[in-house]
């Protein structure tokens, strides 16, 4: 009987020790999320103005803002977007609706999802290698390829999963009418899948708004206002990578204003498309 | 006289009605083919990823051989090139960083799946994943304006200090401490993989039978017991699986890194010493890269870490896939 009280209590501290460790792996979490937030919060917002918004990027030693930046990232993530979002959504289509059991898309799902989380630095890379090379010099067109690159697997899986989601029955409704298959597919099977596709969409602006790794060697970067496309861009991440690095007080404080920007955007598209779609896609 | 008016207008309609149905035909013919150009495109594009890469490394691969993987030199001057130190500082780091994620990335699972109140479950996942939305350059900047002057402060002394007489750890924690190094990038990676390990984790441990915890907890197992010996063999496949996705993104991590690590081309024995990873090395150098052995030792680098992280995401989809098998059965 001694015994057996010795041998519960132990369990009972092995319990308790091992459930504190899970307590305190929960802290570690999120005190390194309010660090990092806080850090930026303390170091951004001193140099939030108005002039971020309305100047150009600055020579070292003076004032300035990052207008250059913040368009050529909008430029080249909506031309990134708009070129990959509709590839994307076509080939989930293709996965979800036509060859739902076919062996193309078995493959097209796993090398799918291995672009997903391939290196993106890898991308760029691959888009130096058949755009700026062949044309000789970097461009913002460059860039916005590679973001769309990164866009397109985002929104195959997530267009697959919400096409996957919606009822038999409701396709089958709409067929039993005398619909053809694309209409069928266009008019219902997207409407009722609006919601989670806008989603990922959502998802996949989240994630190349903050990409840096692929623009450094596509669109590079700029210190002027440029919307030609065929011409080297400035971005946000970019900027951040340069003056964060610099040994430039003014440009460090300004790579701290973009840093908060750019987070600030990121999180509000995410918490965005996580409200709208109400499910937490996988990941 | 109507009935001849009605019966035309029958034709004509039937003539329209065809050459509507053929409209909507070609046009459903038209739409099944470009989805599924577009799926293929996919493949094209992974294709043109390793294609690309390879016709681009290909000079480096032929100029240095073999002796590429195990050369350490990386001087632009001279044109000698080797990819060893860059090899090491990618895997010790992933390595390290996992050794810390996992633990971490699991823990968090099992409070929240199994001591969470319920109210804070979902909020705290939340804001879990937003670690995984933070920018990479974002775990950068931060890494190397707030983290690493911290641990060169505060934590690299003391781990100097206390190791200082231990045979294997004192070469492991040299100093002199500079705050960034191997061991900061490892961390900072570290924090990034965390959200990925703990999504996946939690995921499949929510796909437990409530009825397997039960009847464990009905036999007078504790909370650790149970998780022990139930959730975790249940689900040890997805965990792995998860692990795995997350490495793959620790292997190919750019920005953080490329702030944190240092960028120096040597292999040290300490932890603490600047060094340099594949992902970094390209991001320093490519684009000032002067030469086109320069240029094409980058992209056989680049290649050879786009092959690392391949298997590691491939076996990642296996096992993962294998699981989702299991639930389906």
């Amino acid at each position: 009987m001694a015994i057996d009280q010795a041998r519960y209590r132990s369990r009972r501290r092995l319990n308790a020790f091992t459930m504190a460790l899970c307590w305190a792996a929960t802290a570690l979490g999120l005190t390194a999320l309010l660090i990092i937030l806080s850090t930026l919060l303390l170091k951004g917002v001193g140099g939030l103005g108005l002039n971020v918004f309305t100047q150009m990027t600055p020579p070292p030693g003076s004032d300035g803002g990052l207008l250059n930046p913040i368009i050529g990232s909008l430029i080249m993530t909506t031309i990134g977007v708009a070129i990959g979002a509709p590839i994307g959504i076509l080939a989930g289509t293709y996965l979800a609706e036509y060859g739902r059991y076919s062996p193309l898309s078995s493959v097209v799902r796993f090398v799918n999802d291995i672009l997903l989380s391939a290196p993106s630095i890898i991308i760029g890379l691959f888009v130096y290698t058949i755009m700026v090379a062949p044309m000789g010099h970097f461009s913002g067109i460059a860039g916005a390829v590679s973001l769309a690159v990164l866009v397109i697997p985002i929104v195959v899986r997530t267009t697959e999963d919400m096409l996957t989601l919606v009822p038999t029955p409701l396709r089958e409704a709409a067929s039993a009418l005398g619909m053809p298959r694309s209409l069928v597919i266009r008019r219902v099977a997207f409407k009722a899948a609006r919601a989670g596709m806008i989603t990922g969409i959502l998802l996949a602006v989240a994630r190349v708004t903050g990409e840096t790794a692929p623009l450094l060697f596509t669109a590079l970067n700029s210190q002027f206002f440029s919307t030609n496309l065929n011409a080297p861009m400035a971005s946000l991440p970019t900027v951040i990578f340069q003056f964060a690095l610099s040994p430039y007080a003014e440009w460090q404080k300004l790579a701290w204003v973009g840093a908060l920007l750019i987070t600030a955007a990121v999180l509000t598209l995410s918490v965005t498309a996580r409200t709208l779609g109400g499910k937490r896609g996988k990941s | 006289m109507s009935s001849a008016s009605s019966s035309r207008s029958v034709m004509t309609d039937i003539g329209a009605r065809q050459r509507v149905l053929k409209g909507l035909r070609f046009g459903d013919q038209v739409f099944a083919a470009v989805c599924k150009a577009a799926a293929v495109s996919v493949l094209v594009i992974l294709g043109g990823v390793f294609v690309s890469l390879i016709g681009g490394a290909w000079p480096a691969f032929h100029k240095f051989g073999l002796a590429f993987f195990v050369t350490e030199a990386w001087n632009p001057v001279t044109d000698q090139f080797g990819a060893i130190a860059p090899i090491f500082g990618t895997l010790v780091t992933s390595a390290i960083a996992m050794l810390i994620a996992v633990p971490v990335g699991v823990g968090i699972a099992v409070f929240l799946t199994e001591l969470c109140p319920l109210v804070l479950r979902r909020p705290l996942g939340v804001a879990i994943e937003l670690l995984a939305g933070i920018p990479s350059i974002i775990y950068g900047i931060w890494g190397l304006f707030f983290f690493a002057p911290f641990l060169q402060q505060y934590v690299q002394p003391v781990l100097i200090g206390t190791f200082a007489n231990v045979p294997v750890l004192s070469t492991l924690f040299a100093g002199p401490p500079y705050g960034i190094g191997i061991l900061t990038s490892a961390l900072v990676l570290a924090i990034m993989v965390l959200p990925f390990v703990t999504a996946i984790s939690r995921d499949v441990f929510e796909s437990v039978p409530p009825v397997l915890k039960e009847a464990a907890y009905g036999l007078g197992c504790t909370r650790w017991e149970v998780v022990r010996n139930v959730v975790i063999p249940f689900t040890r496949v997805g965990v792995i699986g998860g692990c795995m996705l997350g490495l793959g993104r620790a292997l190919g991590e750019t920005m953080a890194v490329t702030f944190v690590i240092g960028n120096a081309h040597r292999i040290s024995g300490s932890l603490l010493a600047p060094g340099t990873t594949i992902s970094a090395t390209i991001a320093n150098e490519f684009t000032e890269a002067v030469g086109d052995m320069h240029t094409s030792s980058l992209l056989a680098i680049g290649l050879i870490l786009f092959l690392i992280s391949f298997i590691v995401l491939a076996f990642a989809r296996l096992m993962l896939m294998q699981l989702d098998k299991k639930a389906g059965a």
